[in-house]
């Protein structure tokens, strides 16, 4: 109360002068660039190169275009060709990300994990000690790598990589045994152990919905692999391994992944590599790229650019 | 000697009989709530029943491992030295008696391997998500999976097991058929017991259990090579591996079968029985030593390179939240105690009955610092703090579900093998 109170007293002394008044322009418009020049030096990939550069968007002819338009151009470009040609990856700009989760949770949403379940969790790190400090976040989804840990041990072929270069989970073949998931070196797989949110929550009273109608959500089936999957009848993909498929199932319907649609930052891109003019085959082209455990020959397809 | 032995049967009648009918709410638990109830997860994705499993086809391997001192290498006679003698040197009537008596320990280790391995089979038939898709891993195996290799094995194995016993019980059952409906069935009308049969029994016998040891290690070496040839577990990853599984399997089969043998072993209390309990003691011993080895290089290796990806579990295995499974109980109780038992009490069977007892019981906790401490290492940092949920934890211990199904796993096998005792001739008096 007594901060909200002196704020208009300062502004209205500073807007007396002449002086002040000149002073607090200046400093807005320093404000206002600051942002934009740091962006523009952080991140070039947010202003599309002239070569590459589509139709602005009609709304706004001054505004650069947002990547998400750019990489949803590329990908209807890439669903054109045939798949083996296609190479899907992903990038992560490591500065871009603010570590808000938001992915985390968009492939919940848009796959419907139970609890225990997760394809894309955001690893937090605090680099350096006070005053020099900074955290780190790196979200991991599966790194689809080109040469899978995970696909060979699986004892009734149940798991393999498609022609897209997905790894993928045939969830009504999977006996459950979980050595694909001891011998992913990024954990990226999680198994369905059959949990539900609203496992013990109270059934209907008189002045409560109850978890009749509180789990309908958890009742409604999700699309993965362009399949409707109804866990409701304690049925597959209960008891199975899974993982992140880079949202096969959007895909096919010229969507991007939901981690990449929700991104705030823009930090995950997504698209195919096989096509010199996307945005993903320019950024892996970068130095500041890497790839996590690079030493173990996996071949990951998920990039990230530090 | 006798007199204990037929006490400690019952009380190992009433112990199964307990732990099978305590056992069942881990099975009903299992049965209803599916996988809600086990502590492992996405991070610690096998728990104490895979090494319940391991643990037990272990004990398979090694007792059938042990079998084949009678059927394939030919003991005939265990001296009071505790050492044996060459087939050559048995013809004289004393030593076709006592031949036949070793047989009956052949049996013995049969019998034993067979029920371990249907206790193992269960185990881990229960472990997996899908347990009615089990006949995939036969019908549409890929043999690129050590796993797929497994199954195969181990399909083998079980049958050659039934076979092998067959027909070291036939001439048994034969002698059996006219008090027993249940031996005259099982020698599906096979009576034969002229010499000339029964010598060619035991050819095939002989045949089958030399095939039987490559087997045997074939299979329980593909057991550990499932761990072994998994790169993103530093802990796993190592040539040493099936090798320690093996000489575990040995050590650990060859103990319970020295413990059986104390109880449900030959004439106990006869001059027979001390030979043949120091003899088993002695190798026990001997295989003890060649473990420690193993074990000391494995350490040994893994902490002094100083990277942290191994050490890391071998430190766990150490100085972790449960240092006291592996210094007490595996140390202590199932290395020192039984070493002392067996160099310095060799001679008592009560002492070499306890040693086998010990290292038999306590390599449940070698089985699970295989297991889970190459698997509770975070793959990448930050992992637990990422996503939280059930099973998103590197931190695994067992809960009294898991708990209660391996008892229930355990109390089916020692029921299988008492009532078998009772029903089938492999161990007798008669003849």
């Amino acid at each position: 109360m007594a901060e909200s109170e002196k704020v208009p007293t300062t502004r209205r002394g500073v807007l007396r002068g002449l002086a002040g008044t000149l002073g607090a322009a200046l400093a807005l418009t320093a404000a206002g660039k600051q942002p934009a020049a740091a962006e523009t030096a952080a991140a070039p990939q947010a202003q599309p190169p002239a070569a590459t550069a589509a139709a602005p968007l009609p709304s706004d002819p001054l505004a650069p275009e947002d990547v998400l338009v750019r990489m949803e151009r590329e990908l209807r470009r890439a669903l054109a060709k045939p798949r083996e040609q296609r190479r899907w990856v992903m990038v992560i700009d490591l500065r871009r990300c603010v570590g808000c989760s938001a992915c985390t949770i968009a492939c919940v949403a848009e796959n419907k994990l139970p609890p225990g379940v997760v394809y894309r969790p955001v690893l937090e790190e605090e680099i350096g000690t006070y005053p020099n400090v900074t955290r780190r976040f790196i979200p991991r989804p599966c790194m689809q790598c080109d040469n899978p840990p995970c696909t060979p041990v699986c004892p009734v072929h149940a798991t393999w990589k498609n022609e897209d270069g997905v790894v993928v989970v045939n969830y009504d073949q999977c006996i459950g045994c979980r050595y694909c998931l001891t011998a992913c070196p990024y954990a990226a797989r999680t198994s369905d152990f059959g949990h539900f949110y609203t496992a013990d929550t109270p059934p209907a009273t008189p002045f409560l919905l109850g978890q009749e109608t509180a789990d309908d959500y958890e009742r409604a089936a999700n699309f993965e692999y362009g399949k409707a999957w109804d866990r409701a009848d304690g049925g597959s993909p209960i008891g199975n391994a899974r993982k992140c498929h880079f949202c096969l199932h959007r895909i096919a319907e010229g969507m991007l992944p939901a981690c990449v649609t929700t991104c705030i930052g823009r930090a995950t891109l997504f698209g195919d590599a096989n096509d010199p003019d996307s945005l993903v085959a320019e950024m892996i082209a970068k130095p500041n790229v890497m790839r996590l455990k690079e030493e173990m020959g996996t071949e990951p397809r998920v990039y990230y650019l530090l | 000697m006798a007199k204990y032995a037929s006490r400690l049967n019952r009380l190992f009648w009433v112990l199964a009989v307990v732990a099978f009918v305590v056992g069942l709410y881990g099975l009903y638990s299992r049965i209803a709530f599916g996988h809600t109830r086990a502590n492992y997860g996405s991070y610690v994705p096998w728990g104490l029943w895979v090494a319940a499993y391991i643990y037990m086809i272990g004990l398979s391997a090694g007792a059938f491992l042990f079998s084949t001192l009678v059927y394939v290498f030919n003991i005939r006679r265990v001296s009071a030295e505790g050492t044996v003698a060459a087939p050559a040197v048995g013809i004289a009537d004393g030593a076709a008696f006592e031949r036949e008596r070793l047989e009956q320990v052949g049996k013995l280790a049969l019998f034993t391997a067979l029920v371990t391995l249907l206790g193992a089979l269960i185990c881990i038939w229960l472990d997996l998500g899908h347990p009615e898709r089990a006949w995939k891993l036969a019908l549409q195996t890929s043999f690129r999976s050590v796993m797929g290799w497994m199954i195969w094995l181990y399909a083998a194995y079980f049958v050659l097991l039934l076979v092998e016993l067959w027909l070291a019980l036939r001439a048994d059952l034969v002698a059996r058929s006219d008090r027993s409906a249940l031996a005259r069935f099982l020698t599906f009308g096979r009576r034969d017991v002229s010499p000339a049969a029964l010598a060619a029994d035991r050819r095939v016998l002989r045949i089958l259990g030399s095939f039987g040891v490559a087997l045997a290690i074939a299979f329980h070496g593909s057991v550990g090579a499932i761990f072994g040839v998994v790169a993103a577990r530093p802990y796993w990853n190592s040539a040493l591996t099936p090798i320690m599984f093996l000489a575990g399997a040995l050590l650990s089969g060859g103990a319970l079968l020295t413990f059986i043998t104390a109880i449900w072993g030959p004439e106990p209390g006869s001059e027979l029985h001390r030979n043949l309990m120091r003899f088993l003691g002695q190798i026990v011993l001997g295989l003890l030593a060649l473990d420690v080895l193993l074990e000391w290089a494995e350490f040994s290796i893994g902490l002094w390179n100083g990277t942290p990806t191994e050490s890391a579990s071998l430190l766990l295995v150490l100085f972790g939240p449960y240092w006291w499974g592996f210094w007490i109980v595996h140390v202590g109780l199932g290395v020192i105690v039984p070493a002392i038992l067996l160099i310095f009490l060799r001679r008592k069977v009560w002492a070499v009955a306890t040693a086998g007892a010990l290292i038999a019981v306590t390599f449940l906790v070698v089985r699970l610092n295989i297991v889970i401490p190459g698997l509770a290492i975070p793959e990448l940092p930050g992992l637990e703090e990422a996503f939280h949920g059930p099973g998103l934890t590197t931190h695994y211990v067992a809960s009294l579900s898991e708990w209660l199904l391996f008892v229930w796993a355990i109390g089916l096998a020692a029921l299988l093998f008492l009532i078998g005792r009772r029903v089938l001739p492999i161990v007798h008096s008669e003849r």
